[in-house]
């Protein structure tokens, strides 16, 4: 069971990486706005997202079978998946069929849902990451804390020091350029071994029967451009419908994730390579129960951009790790819920409803809304936490009888400014802890209404 | 039941239940800007990721800029008509053999002003590694095949006989460590586009 407000604790005890960590994705947040203030037809791009999935989805059976029957046309072989393990099965049987023991991977948040690694590990696959960041977390033996910056939460000495143990980089050289190119020597060797590549689907088009995969270090398209066979995997929400839908989502995507006008690559693979294979896996794993729940079938338009992770105040000083959720941040957070409330009760409170995630996201999913509705579900099924549950209890009674309110409001007006500081942030006050408390007004909001109506 | 059939009839049962209005397809027609100089446009988003766009003079040729632009150079591999030394990506078997090219002189079929990004659809080049092993790239753009945004980028293709192509802006690159751009990832560490 995952416990955020603990894991969370746990990573802002160190104070100077928590404030790091908040200004790097601060800083990613602020390119981001930068890009969407440079088009005046932000608002109108969002609106034709938002339709555009919305229409999808309420027609997704017929999305998806148009896709395959087009995509089989072009000498794709597509299959099914209901859960992660008939996917990873699938991935492992087309591997053996083909002898393939060496398999190169670009990013995919889905095979990581899957736990697709160590299960073809365990069957004798040699699998490696080859996104930068995702190499990196994979030497390290970590998950990934971020969906579009796997390696966020970790330092340029981290990777320094990681790099020389596994790929005998100079000590102490932790000079990003140098250990990227270094990364670069080393994964141009496994591209040039592997026998499959697989990749993640950021769009697939049901007109063409063809998917789009988009990174900005090339890395997928190396992978699936030189060993004969490439995997593709897709949850069911990745379909678009026409292929012209893509000129709304290649526009947002790459600004609401990095800051930039696009990604470096924006490949469109619609058969396999020359004397090629390719395989694409469609995978359900709990999104179609998503679909059947008007509260949260929103979620199911995300198209992954990490806007919302890069723009929430909890994620930027908790870290992704606090969630113990595939993905964390305020996207992870709903679709943890709506996965599985009983393991997830507490990620629905990782959040101020501050409302920021849902006035960023390109897509227009109602994010704080979701995580407001998700906190009914968890008090409903009893799964609130003891402490949390009686001082919610104890604000609903002082807030219902007004008297005991007003006269509790005037004794905290005089009583804290006199208070010594060791009482007041006392570790009782779970709050106090790296914040301060504002300035008591004089009178309550109240008074001075009734003064200022005379 | 397969698979396939249980997906499908658990997606119709679900969205049945939620009993959603429809939402129509909605058309694209989306107000942007025409930039009144695409190419100053097209340059200045460019060289902001990276890149570098040049436009030929009437008494340059595409050989004699290569010759003066990439004095020092290993393998150039091309499949266009070019009068220098080179190989010709198309007769090598295995993609693999092309670890070695330095530069790759590719044909883009148009640039977009917007984004910087050039598009890359050749039905005549067999491999496509081609686009993403070269240590450099030179990507060639006649000078009238400039679009605006990716609305009108998208106008103009379609995927009837092709099967691969590839929006490219600027040279690889990642911020994986540290929020630091560094150029250079796995594709190609330089990328010019030329138009002529
Ligand atoms: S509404 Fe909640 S989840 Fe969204 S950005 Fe604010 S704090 Fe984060």
């Amino acid at each position: 069971m995952s416990d955020h407000p603990k894991l969370a604790e746990k990573f802002a005890s160190n104070t100077n990486r928590m404030k790091w960590h908040d200004k790097a994705l601060w800083f990613v947040r602020q390119k981001r706005d930068i890009q969407a203030q440079s088009l005046p037809e932000w608002e109108a791009l969002r609106d034709k997202a938002d339709a555009i999935k919305t229409h999808t989805l309420a027609n997704l059976d017929h999305y998806l079978s148009a896709f395959e029957t087009n995509a089989r046309k072009r000498d794709i072989e597509v299959h099914w998946a209901r859960d992660a393990q008939e996917h990873n099965k699938i991935v492992l049987d087309i591997l053996r069929r083909n002898g393939a023991t060496k398999l190169v991977k670009s990013k995919s948040m889905l095979t990581e849902e899957c736990h697709l690694n160590p299960f073809l590990e365990e069957n004798g696959i040699d699998v490696v990451d080859t996104d930068l960041g995702e190499r990196i977390v994979q030497l390290r033996h970590e998950p990934p804390s971020h969906i579009v910056l796997p390696a966020i939460h970790l330092k340029k000495e981290d990777v320094g020091t990681t790099f020389e143990k596994f790929l005998h980089t100079q000590k102490g050289n932790s000079d990003p350029t140098y250990l990227t190119h270094e990364a670069r020597k080393h994964l141009r060797e496994k591209f040039l071994g592997a026998d499959a590549a697989l990749t993640g689907v950021n769009f697939a088009i049901s007109e063409t029967g063809g998917i789009v995969v988009c990174t900005n270090e090339g890395n997928a398209d190396l992978g699936a451009s030189l060993p004969k066979l490439h995997i593709a995997s897709m949850g069911i929400e990745k379909i678009i419908p026409r292929l012209k839908d893509l000129s709304v989502f290649t526009r947002l995507l790459a600004r609401s994730a990095t800051g930039q006008p696009i990604t470096t690559y924006t490949s469109h693979y619609h058969s396999p390579q020359h004397e090629g294979e390719m395989h694409i896996i469609i995978v359900d794993n709990g999104r179609s129960q998503i679909l059947g729940n008007k509260k949260y079938v929103k979620s199911l338009q995300c198209i992954r951009c990490g806007a919302c992770l890069n723009t929430c105040p909890i994620y930027r000083r908790s870290g992704g790790y606090s969630y113990g959720y595939t993905i964390p941040g305020p996207i992870g957070s709903t679709l943890g819920a709506s996965k599985a409330i009983q393991k997830n009760a507490s990620l629905p409170f990782a959040c101020s409803l501050c409302a920021s995630c849902s006035n960023i996201c390109p897509v227009k999913v109602d994010l704080h809304e979701q995580l407001y509705l998700h906190r009914q579900d968890v008090v409903d099924a009893g799964l609130l936490d003891k402490t949390k549950h009686r001082a919610l209890k104890m604000a609903t009674w002082v807030m219902k009888h007004p008297m005991i309110m007003d006269s509790g409001g005037k004794i905290a007006r005089k009583l804290v400014p006199i208070l010594p500081r060791n009482l007041l942030y006392s570790k009782f006050n779970v709050w106090g802890k790296n914040r301060e408390l504002p300035p008591f007004p004089k009178q309550s909001f109240k008074e001075l209404y009734k003064e200022r109506k005379k | 039941m397969t698979s396939k059939a249980y997906i499908l009839d658990q997606i119709r049962t679900n969205i049945a239940k939620q009993n959603t209005t429809q939402v129509a397809l909605p058309d694209l027609e989306i107000a942007h800007d025409d930039y009144h100089d695409k190419d100053k446009q097209f340059a200045q988003a460019l060289q902001s990721v990276g890149g570098m766009a040049h436009w030929l003079d009437t008494q340059e040729n595409i050989e004699t800029f290569i010759q003066e632009h990439y004095q020092h150079h290993g393998t150039i591999a091309t499949s266009m008509d070019l009068q220098i030394e080179h190989i010709n990506p198309n007769d090598v078997q295995d993609p693999h053999e092309l670890k070695n090219v330095d530069l790759a002189v590719v044909k883009g079929e148009f640039a977009v002003a917007e984004n910087a990004a050039v598009w890359l659809q050749d039905h005549e080049n067999i491999n496509r590694s081609l686009y993403f092993i070269a240590q450099r790239l030179l990507i060639v753009v006649k000078k009238e095949h400039i679009v605006a945004s990716m609305h009108e980028a998208y106008e103009q293709i379609n995927f009837k006989e092709n099967t691969f192509g590839t929006f490219i802006s600027g040279p690889s690159k990642t911020a994986d460590i540290e929020q630091a751009l560094v150029i250079g990832a796995h594709g190609a560490m330089e990328c010019m586009v030329l138009f002529i």
